[in-house]
């Protein structure tokens, strides 16, 4: 039983906060996910201005089902915007976001984004300092996240074999006991990947997944997010450009809020729009 | 697990059971001293220390809630001891209809105040208040409803840090100065007082003193349980993560103002009964209770005591208060500036309180 969620159905509905205030206190179970026509996700003509400045202009982006994409673009050319406007963190001006078919993902909040299978991993690694590696993994296990479920809620093996398992994918098994807080920053990295296996997305945003990591972990990074393609659908925001071309297949260069070029890493590296906007010189 | 990390745990766990230990010492001590030991024995125990010591138990449940909220959560409330004098006026209102016809005036209807004011009938608010267990109910029910409406707007519209310790603080003082107006019928300026008999027993005779210890020993104890049962559970953890990365709990999947709410609710209640164990110990309940400089001081005893622990908040509330009992009596004009002194020294010198205090010295002792 959730208290606020009946609560809130005593109000009339035109008295009601706009849905994205509002409903967060309401379950809401999002239809499930409909890739009929193969594609995960549609941004179409999406924009947004912050003090007149537009970070995104009439962006319009399709990702395929399974695909493993990388975005990539000098800095504010609006990439972080674009995954906050995924997440629900940022609301557009105007444009849609379609998550499958059928769920639209401007009328969502952050957790019911994030429960309808939109996973995130941020630039800076955020991972709970003061939670062990294990319950960092618990936290962000895909399930039932109301508040009564939670208070008595105990793992069941399955779920306990499923934490191992991508233990052992993250490789962190020896530090499952150890605060978040005093690991390295390449393993902050590799627990927030595995925070975001937890959750079971059907969408994987990755932002920056190798900043600050070692040519080893970096290489380690690489054949997980590629494994990952194929069962998920995965894309990639990253300056590195060798890791770039080890894993994409297809690339998206953003520049000032839109579409500049898309392709594979080869055309677009030779087309010469990006090379004066994003790589400044031809390269030699 | 690493050394640190044990130790972490280990620590947790003995503050908890030298919690149950003392708590128990002191339920079977009290009585003893008090009722077996004769009067003019060095040993006795005066009833109105057992009282006292009733009352610092009752502002202990007080503490655990904010440290419930604050500690665990990171929500500074400043206004809980809104809270504490709702549950304390609802238990008022009982006491107050117990009186019957031995008031001043001995009407059997009205509280003597309602007669003063020419009333000619009780209002429909106090209607139920006769009864024992309606009083209980509203003692959950008057603190859970406001933190539920409250929380509600607060938390949906993302309200957060600074800002919500302002408004809970002017929550609080709008209490204060609505329930200071006659015309709402709750004893205005005087409170509620003059209480005859909870239950049908003589408030002022040692034995009910006693039950009321005893109970208040009881809920302190159960009140203790279920805040380490909730911050024991994986809600308790998740309720933490929202403490230290909200946004990121978010994108997790957790309706971050569902948990804040859900919390807020509980400590909310649990104020209300400390609020409602403390008014027939002390005997008045007034609007006083409502002022901004009480929740404040709640917040000093937790995080002197130490706070995300639970029992560094009971330590901080007993330690706090017996300091405030000893100065008021001695020196009644340098308190304030006590309180304000051990606030800062804590602030600056032991983030961790005397909890944190206790383990560092025991730390460097290990290693020396």
């Amino acid at each position: 039983m959730n208290v606020p969620h009946a609560f809130s159905r005593l109000i009339p509905a035109r008295l009601r906060p706009s849905p994205r205030s509002g409903d967060v206190f309401e379950r809401h179970n999002p239809p499930g996910l409909d890739l009929s026509h193969n594609t995960v996700l549609y941004l179409e003509d999406i924009t947004v201005s912050f003090d007149g400045f537009r970070a995104l202009n009439k962006l319009t982006l399709y990702v395929e089902a399974g695909e493993l994409r990388c975005i990539i673009g000098p800095n504010g050319a609006g990439k972080t915007t674009m995954m906050d406007v995924i997440t629900g963190k940022t609301r557009p001006d105007s444009g849609t976001a379609w998550f499958g078919q059928t769920i639209d993902l401007l009328g969502m909040s952050e957790p019911q984004i994030a429960q309808a299978g939109i996973g995130r991993k941020f630039q800076k690694p955020t991972v709970f300092e003061q939670h062990t590696v294990f319950q960092n993994l618990e936290l962000a296990m895909a399930g039932d996240k109301s508040v009564w479920k939670m208070l008595f809620a105990k793992l069941s093996p399955a779920q306990l074999l499923r934490i191992d398992e991508v233990l052992e994918t993250i490789g962190l098994k020896e530090h499952r006991g150890a605060l978040a807080g005093v690991l390295s920053h390449g393993q902050k990295q590799w627990l927030e990947i595995g925070m975001l296996l937890m959750q079971e997305p059907q969408l994987l945003l990755v932002d920056e997944p190798v900043a600050g990591m070692t040519p080893q972990e970096t290489e380690r990074t690489a054949e997980l997010l590629l494994s990952l393609a194929g069962k998920h659908s995965v894309v990639v925001v990253e300056h590195d450009m060798d890791f770039v071309r080890s894993i994409a297949r297809q690339v998206t260069v953003l520049h000032e809020g839109s579409v500049l070029a898309e392709g594979s890493i080869d055309e677009v590296q030779n087309d010469p729009r990006v090379v004066e906007v994003y790589l400044g010189e031809p390269r030699c | 697990m690493t050394f640190m990390e044990r130790l972490l745990a280990w620590r947790n766990e003995r503050g908890a059971f030298g919690f149950y230990a003392v708590l128990l010492a002191t339920a079977v001590l009290v009585p003893l001293l008090n009722l077996a030991v004769p009067e003019g024995s060095p040993l006795h125990m005066s009833t109105y220390t057992v009282t006292l010591v009733g009352k610092y138990m009752s502002y202990a449940i007080l503490a655990v809630a904010v440290d419930l909220i604050w500690g665990y959560c990171g929500i500074l409330s400043l206004g809980h001891s809104a809270f504490f004098a709702l549950g304390g006026y609802a238990m008022g209102m009982y006491l107050m209809r117990q009186i019957g016809t031995r008031g001043v005036y001995g009407n059997a209807e009205l509280p003597d105040f309602m007669v003063f004011l020419n009333w000619s009938e009780l209002p429909w608010y106090w209607q139920g208040f006769d009864m024992f267990w309606f009083a209980a109910i509203m003692v959950l029910l008057a603190p859970g409803l406001l933190a539920y409406v409250f929380g509600w707007l607060a938390f949906r519209s993302r309200v957060t840090g600074v800002y919500l310790s302002i408004i809970t603080q002017a929550l609080t003082y709008a209490l204060l100065l609505a329930f200071f107006r006659n015309e709402m019928g709750f004893g205005g300026n005087n409170g509620l007082t003059d209480f005859k008999e909870i239950l049908g027993f003589d408030l002022k005779a040692p034995g009910t003193r006693m039950a009321l210890f005893l109970a208040t020993a009881l809920a302190l104890g159960v009140a203790f349980a279920a805040g380490r049962m909730i911050t024991g559970s994986r809600l308790g953890r998740v309720v933490q993560a929202v403490r230290d990365a909200e946004s990121r709990t978010r994108f997790i999947g957790y309706r971050v103002e569902s948990y804040k709410l859900w919390l807020f609710v509980f400590s909310a209640m649990l104020a209300g009964v400390a609020g409602a164990l403390y008014v027939p110990q002390v005997g008045i309940i007034n609007p006083g209770e409502f002022s901004p400089i009480n929740s404040i001081e709640v917040v000093i005893w937790v995080a002197v005591g130490g706070r995300g622990t639970l029992y560094g908040a009971v330590l901080g509330a007993v330690v706090v208060n017996y300091a405030k009992t000893w100065f008021t009596t001695v020196l009644p004009d340098i308190w304030l500036y006590a309180l304000g002194t051990l606030f800062v020294v804590v602030t600056l010198f032991l983030p961790q309180g005397l909890v944190g205090l206790i383990s560092k010295l025991k730390l460097r002792r290990g290693a020396a």
